[in-house]
């Protein structure tokens, strides 16, 4: 226990100049690790008998009709929801089951919600700046000074995300595409190991699908991304594995081909879209 | 101490801070100038009546900083910051009050007037010590740094925000003045402190000394306004604007947002006491009047009209206001109060952004440094 509070200690007030070093173990297995969790709302299964493996620099790609407790199985991850019963460790060395939210997040594993929040009336650098991971007590952020190793970390995460050319904008006047991208880049600050993005392209436009398809098969590698979306198109475009969700549990994993042809996955899922795409 | 340094000098390389304090300082040297070097019957001679008017205003300049640091920026509608004024306004008339001494009409060396005609015997506890300037001074900054501590403390750590927070301030600024207007808190009542004789053994009446009281308002807001924009152009500050669009999100990032609320509240609060204890020895009174709640609101307007979340705005609007104040109640006083709400309803109308919002419109944009990148510029 005291090694993890010393975890979430941040003392160190330039944590990203430090070589990436999180203590997440993944010499001998996957990144992420679910195993048998149930979660039951007032007696009905959200969850149910999920497991669930991500490797170290996968983008994984989820996908499920509404209510296939996507959005809940982010919300174990992160510690928001707390799961009856399985296991959820990150690394082979941490019990995420026995960790708050915050200490999570600190851990590494970040999370981009269904609707983007940025702070309109700053510029896109200082919504990046706020996000970096740095001592946030009151006279270290009142002191604080943006160091040309701050500025080049937050250049760095511009040019990911395509919005060097609007650095001094503020985010109130980018388009919804954009505002998506800030949020991933704020994410990105904080130098996460493993990305839950929760449905990234609602509402964007082609072209801005296709940007966001390009971000994020290019973050897979150094990190891990998990993505929850709806369009088929755009998980078509960027999927490697694909997991099906159903009802609570896994219905069918692999490739969008291997996917696409099992029976049960047309049945509950891809029946429907298909119609939606012939019609 | 050297990172300390870097971010307070950070306003002084900004150019509309250092065209802020040119006006200012010119200002004040022009008055001075005026003041001392014509003769009375020339035209352009300021008086010391003058002189002292325009002491009042630069301290209700400094208060209007100090609301819009919280209200501009971190978006905290204060209804109640005339308490804080008037309690640094009360530490310092306690300690003009001391110094009168035996001068007194009752001629008691050691009781104010007002305790020797209530028949008490001694000094109360509290008014212990302020027969020492730099007790009062002390005074001056942790009576209402203490009140917003205590009071902020409460209210963000339980989430209290927005109109509701609104409300209590102008609860906390009334109860305060109920509380003063009674004899028996020894505060002089319903009368307050007055009858002021000297300051730091110089002679209240005298011209040089109301004329340095002047200058010093206007250095205390020169000061106040550089350590305000210091706030405002920190990391701090753009964490306060955060706070203020997207709270939730900003508690998200890792910030402790109502200790950052605490924090600015307090600063705030401080500068609303600074700019009271320059207003009592320059108008020579001070009552329970200064707590109303209608006080409070008034100094929000006079930010809203010049323009929230400018800082200079808050000048601007406090300036004009107490001179349109000044004109209107001398040719006619039952007018002015509606005249106020037609003025605010006509610029919320016609200017949203108030009369810096008309002054930005005719600058280029982005004539300042940007704040993200002076920081790194000024250490490199
Ligand atoms: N806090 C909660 N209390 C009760 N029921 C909940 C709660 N959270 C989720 N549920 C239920 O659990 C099920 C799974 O919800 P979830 O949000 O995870 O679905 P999803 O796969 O993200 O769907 P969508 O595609 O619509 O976003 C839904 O039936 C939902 O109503
Ligand atoms: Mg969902």
């Amino acid at each position: 226990m005291n090694f993890l509070t010393s975890l979430a200690d941040r003392d160190r007030v330039f944590d990203f100049l430090v070589p990436v070093d999180s203590p997440v173990d993944v010499r001998h297995g996957p990144i992420l690790y679910l195993e048998d969790v149930t979660v039951s709302f007032d007696g009905f299964r959200a969850i149910d008998r999920l497991n669930l493996t991500i490797d170290d620099g996968e983008l994984r790609c989820i996908i499920g009709p509404n209510g296939a407790g996507k959005t809940t199985m982010m919300d174990i991850i992160t510690g928001k929801t707390r799961p009856d019963t399985g296991q959820v460790w990150f690394g082979s060395r941490h019990n995420l089951l026995t960790m708050n939210e915050p200490a999570i997040a600190s851990l590494g594993i970040g999370r981009k919600f269904q609707k983007p929040t940025t702070f309109e009336a700053l510029t896109v650098f200082e919504n990046l700046e706020l996000a970096m991971a740095a001592d946030k007590r009151i006279l270290p952020t009142l002191t604080a000074r943006t160091t040309g190793e701050i500025r080049a970390r937050i250049e760095e995460v511009m040019t990911t995300i395509g919005l060097v050319e609007l650095r001094h904008r503020p985010a109130g006047i980018l388009s919804h595409g954009q505002k998506q991208w800030l949020e991933i880049g704020m994410l990105l600050m904080q130098r996460p190991r493993l990305l839950l993005v929760d449905e990234p392209v609602a509402g964007m436009t082609e072209q801005e699908m296709e940007r966001t398809a390009e971000l994020l098969t290019g973050l897979a590698g150094q990190q891990s991304v998990v993505v929850v979306e709806h369009d088929m198109g755009f998980v078509r475009s960027i999927a490697r594995t694909v997991t099906v969700l159903h009802q609570g549990s896994v219905l069918a994993e692999g490739s969008m081909n291997q996917v696409s042809m099992d029976p049960r996955v047309v049945e509950v899922y891809l029946g429907a879209e298909a119609d939606e795409e012939v019609a | 101490m050297l990172a300390s340094r870097s971010w307070l000098s950070r306003p002084l390389h900004e150019r509309s801070t250092r065209l802020f304090l040119g006006v200012l300082i010119a200002a004040l040297a022009v008055v001075s100038l005026l003041n001392l070097a014509l003769p009375a019957g020339h035209p352009l001679h300021v008086s010391t009546y003058t002189v002292t008017l325009l002491g009042k205003y630069l301290c209700y300049a400094l208060l209007a900083v100090a609301v819009d640091l919280v209200w501009g920026y971190l978006g905290i509608l204060s209804l109640g910051h005339g308490a804080f004024f008037a309690l640094g306004g009360y530490a310092m008339g306690m300690y003009l009050m001391r110094q009168i001494g035996d001068r007194g009409v009752y001629g008691d060396p050691v009781l104010p007037d007002f305790m020797v005609f209530l028949d008490w015997q001694s000094l109360p506890w509290y008014w212990h010590g302020f027969d020492m300037a730099w007790f009062a001074l002390l005074t001056v900054l942790l009576a209402p740094g203490l009140l917003a501590l205590v009071f902020g403390f409460l209210a963000f750590r339980s989430r209290v925000t927005g109109v509701y927070l609104s409300i209590i301030t102008q609860a906390l600024t009334f109860a305060l003045m109920l509380a003063f207007f009674r004899n028996e808190m020894g505060f002089g009542g319903n009368n307050g402190l007055t009858d002021f004789k000297e300051l730091l053994g110089f002679d209240l009446t005298a011209d040089a000394t109301r004329l340095w009281l002047f200058l010093a308002t206007g250095m205390a807001l020169a000061l106040g306004y550089v350590l305000c924009r210091a706030i405002v152009a920190s990391k701090l500050g753009r964490v306060c604007v955060a706070t203020r669009d997207a709270e939730a999100r900003t508690r998200f990032l890792g910030y402790r947002v109502e200790r950052f609320q605490l924090f600015v509240f307090v600063v705030s609060a401080m500068l609303a006491g600074v700019a009271g204890a320059l207003y009592v020895p320059q108008v020579g009174i001070i009552n329970p009047g200064e707590f109303s709640p209608i006080f409070s609101i008034e100094i929000v307007l006079w930010v809203a009209l010049g323009g929230r979340g400018t800082l200079y705005g808050a000048v601007i609007g406090a300036l004009l206001v107490n001179y349109a104040k000044t004109v209107f109640t001398g040719v006619m006083p039952e007018a002015w109060l509606f005249a106020l709400g037609g003025l605010f309803v006509l610029v919320t109308v016609l200017l949203p952004k108030g009369i810096a919002g008309l002054l930005a419109y005719r600058r280029p944009r982005r004539a300042d440094p940007d704040p993200s990148t002076t920081p790194g510029e000024a250490s490199a």
